[in-house]
């Protein structure tokens, strides 16, 4: 392992070697692969200490968080609390305190695990990533960062710099829950985020999405259309449930199987539909 | 990869170190095995169990996770920085009169994520315990004289909080 330091050196060592360098950021798992002899060539680059990569900023209308953030970082900052309380609340499932200091905002996207717990909560904000090289730097959806089971949309040279999220959901009914072995230290058999308006008991701007339930982490797109401009009731909530079982593809594992996933997805999207009806969205 | 052995930097319990490790020597081996700092163990090796529990810079680590390279230039304290001269701390106090260890493997992990807690939330709810320890698995007590420890030791360091918080800090 080496440590250039700086974010430009770590830039030109992934321009000179394209994919010969694997970053490490607060280790929490690629030293648990290291020990394991999972890394068959390992050469890693640290991005511990590089200030450039590790900072939180927010504006009227938006917020960037950079790669190296850790959760704790996440944990400790009170705007986004108030403004992006779902991957707030997601930073919190991360292993444990210990883990929380270490473990960071781009590692556990970078990771690329199903269950990773940032995840849905990403995704119903509409995140975009900014990726940046030698070559420059370009922003995608997160939607479109992950491109199948542990792969992403990365360039060889390429390193995830930050992760940008509008802050314009403050008057939306907001919904995380993952459901773990435990409540700390488990990797989710099952996870939910939502977002929605409910403007004269009609459902609006809808966003579902779920992890450990296909290969990667997934919007819930078909669900979101069964419910979108109708009110919630016994048929529209039956409707969106298979809709959902419709789309999502989870697998037996270890941790769980398909069918309790399928299950409860099913069920914390009606939980939160519930919830929804009962208490409205914000005025 | 660069297997190079490096002379890194870091301090411990406030003393300066230099040691010559590969840089991705593991903290943990580092302070057992350079430092013959043995108070901090090994449980599980891949940051589930917390037995190796320490802090750098201010936040508990997992020191089996932290490659000895990513401590340059860190402070770093162990579970032998928490007593002072020889007298144990309050919280170390606590953990004997409530029953908070019995195999003692975990014991060292456990005071440490104790102490990150009390440092920074002096008087914890009974959850901020539990949350704090979370990460830290005991197979003897059954947590619950662990928890009575932690909460006893921020009893008693409301008393004489200026000494705690020195110790703490240092």
């Amino acid at each position: 392992m080496i440590a250039p330091g700086g974010l430009d050196a770590v830039l030109e060592l992934l321009a000179r070697e394209p994919g010969a360098w694997t970053p490490i950021a607060g280790g929490t798992e690629l030293m648990v692969a290291f020990a394991a002899g999972r890394l068959a060539a390992p050469k890693l680059v640290s991005l511990w200490n590089i200030p450039a990569l590790r900072f939180i900023e927010t504006g009227a209308g938006s917020a960037a968080i950079g790669a190296a953030s850790t959760f704790l970082d996440l944990r400790a900052h009170a705007v986004l609390a108030a403004k992006l309380p779902l991957l707030v609340k997601a930073a919190s499932w991360i292993g444990s305190i210990a883990n929380q200091s270490r473990a960071t905002l781009g590692g556990n996207l970078v990771n690329g695990s199903p269950a990773a717990d940032s995840s849905p909560a990403l995704l119903v904000y509409d995140a975009e990533v900014e990726l940046i090289s030698v070559r420059g730097r370009r922003r995608i959806p997160y939607a479109e960062f992950h491109t199948g089971y542990k792969r992403n949309a990365l360039a060889t040279d390429e390193l995830l710099y930050a992760v940008h999220l509008p802050c314009r959901f403050t008057r939306h009914k907001q919904y995380i829950r993952k459901v773990g072995a435990r409540r700390a230290m488990a990797v989710a058999k099952a996870a939910l985020a939502a977002t929605a308006l409910l403007r004269d008991g009609v459902v609006g701007e809808i966003r579902l999405a779920a992890a450990s339930v296909a290969p990667v982490p997934t919007r819930l797109y078909q669900a979101e259309a069964a419910l979108a401009g109708r009110p919630i009731t016994r048929q529209t909530v039956q409707a969106a449930r298979e809709a959902l079982l419709a789309e999502v593809r989870p697998i037996d594992d270890i941790r769980s199987t398909a069918e309790y996933r399928r299950r409860v997805t099913a069920n914390l999207l009606e939980e939160f539909l519930l919830e929804l009806r009962r208490e409205g969205s914000r005025p | 990869m660069n297997t190079d052995w490096q002379a890194i930097r870091f301090t411990v319990n406030g003393v300066s170190c230099t040691v010559h490790a590969p840089p991705m020597k593991r903290l943990l081996d580092v302070l057992r095995e350079d430092l013959h700092l043995t108070g901090t163990k090994e449980g599980c090796g891949e940051g589930e169990c917390g037995s190796c529990s320490v802090r750098m810079n201010g936040d508990l680590v997992n020191s089996c996770l932290v490659p000895v390279l990513q401590a340059e230039g860190a402070e770093i304290q162990t579970v032998e920085g928490l007593s002072l001269d020889g007298e144990l701390s309050v919280l170390q106090e606590a953990f004997l009169q409530h029953g908070g260890a019995q195999c003692g493997i975990c014991t060292p992990g456990m005071l440490m994520a104790a102490a990150q807690l009390l440092t920074r939330t002096p008087h914890p709810t009974t959850a901020e315990i539990r949350e704090a320890l979370a990460g830290n698995l005991c197979r003897c007590t059954g947590f619950m004289g662990i928890f009575a420890s932690v909460a006893a030791a921020a009893e008693a360091q409301a008393a004489a909080p200026a000494a705690e918080t020195a110790r703490h800090a240092r």
